[in-house]
This record gives C-alpha cells, structure tokens and sequence, in this order.
C-alpha cells in the first residue's frame, strides 16, 4: 500500500479523533463536537507546521 | 465492588453522595478494553462507541500494517524501541497477531514505512486511552 503524505495525515486525523471525541467527553453532542475540532486542528496544524517548514528551508 | 462518588454543588456545600455498584467489574473492561479494542464498552452495553473504537483503533492498526511499518519488540536495548514497544503492545490482541503472523518490517526503507510504524504505535497508546475510558465508565468515574 502506498498513501500520499496527505493521505495518512487525514487518516491519522480522522481515527485519532474519534478516538478523543468518544473518550474525553460525556455527551454524545459533545462527542461530535470535540471530535471534529481535534480533526480540525491535527489536519490545520500539519498544514501550518509544513508551510512553516518550506519557509525555514527557503 | 460500591464506589462512593460525591457530587459538590457549590463552594462550602457538602454534596450529595451516591453508592455507584458497577454492573460488570471494572477491571474486567479494562483488561477486555486492552486486549480487544473497543470491548471495554461494549461489555457496558455501548455498542455505538465500541464499535467506533473497534474500528477506529484496528483501521489505525491495519493502515499501519499496510503501510510497511515496523513491529518493535522487547529486548533491543535500544531506548526508543523499549518506547515503540510499550506503545505497541498496548493494542493487546492486535500486536500479539501481528507478531505470531510475522506482519511488520523491521527496516524502515521509505518514509510512508516510517508512517506506518507511527500508526501502529499511536494504535496501541489509543487503545490503552480507550480502555482506560472504559475502566472509568465501569467504576462511575466517568458518568456517562
């Protein structure tokens, strides 16, 4: 199997995230929330911390 | 086995306590919870949220696995594998597999491989937070 960098940093997200969402809250609603923002911010911070990187390199 | 679990209401307030009994020994979840992902919850009757951790802990696994990566195991010496295989062998039965089958590569040649190494740690350390988050259903440390 061969997966972009992309690819596994969504895959990585998304299962990771669930994880969270169903273990550190109580509520079902507040399950999807969390869940969605660590989503969010592992696939938005990767993206950050890349472009960070390209501009040291450059 | 009856925990106490009190419920403070405001400052200075003593609380209301309440006896929980857990239906199902909470140690039992959190041993079932670490050998198979999710089983912890579903011994509590949370179906939803046992198969979400099932599936979500054996994906992370098997992208892994797919990925090339590497299976650590005890006795290397090595510092970082004696981490690797503490992460690993918290997805229970899943590494115990993947061992007897031979699953893994131990040299990393790609970076997508190192990827998969990645996975499949982080599967185990998701595993031992899930049945951690069953064994505190069980004894009323979590409510709900």
């Amino acid at each position: 199997m061969s997966i972009s960098h992309f690819s596994a940093v969504l895959l990585f997200s998304l299962f990771t995230s669930v994880v969270f969402g169903i273990t550190q809250r109580s509520q079902p609603r507040m399950m999807i929330r969390f869940g969605a923002f660590c989503f969010v911010m592992f696939v938005t911070g990767t993206i950050a911390a890349s472009w960070l990187m390209w501009l040291i390199k450059h | 086995m009856a925990t106490k679990v009190d419920y403070p209401l405001a400052p200075g307030d003593k609380g209301l306590t309440t006896v929980f009994t857990p239906r199902v020994s909470p140690t039992l979840t959190l041993l079932a919870g670490w050998l198979i992902p999710g089983a912890g919850h579903l011994l509590l009757g949370k179906w939803i949220r046992g198969l979400l951790l099932l599936a979500a802990i054996v994906g992370m696994f098997s992208v892994g696995i797919a990925l090339q990566g590497k299976i650590y195991t005890p006795n290397t010496g090595e510092p970082l594998d004696m981490l690797g295989f503490a992460g690993d062998l918290g997805a229970g039965m899943l590494y115990l597999l993947a061992r007897l089958a031979g699953w893994g590569q131990a040299p990393v040649l790609i970076a997508v491989a190192d990827y998969g190494t990645k996975f499949i740690v982080v599967a185990g350390l998701l595993n031992i937070v899930a049945a951690v988050d069953a064994h505190s259903l069980a004894n009323g440390r979590k409510a709900s």
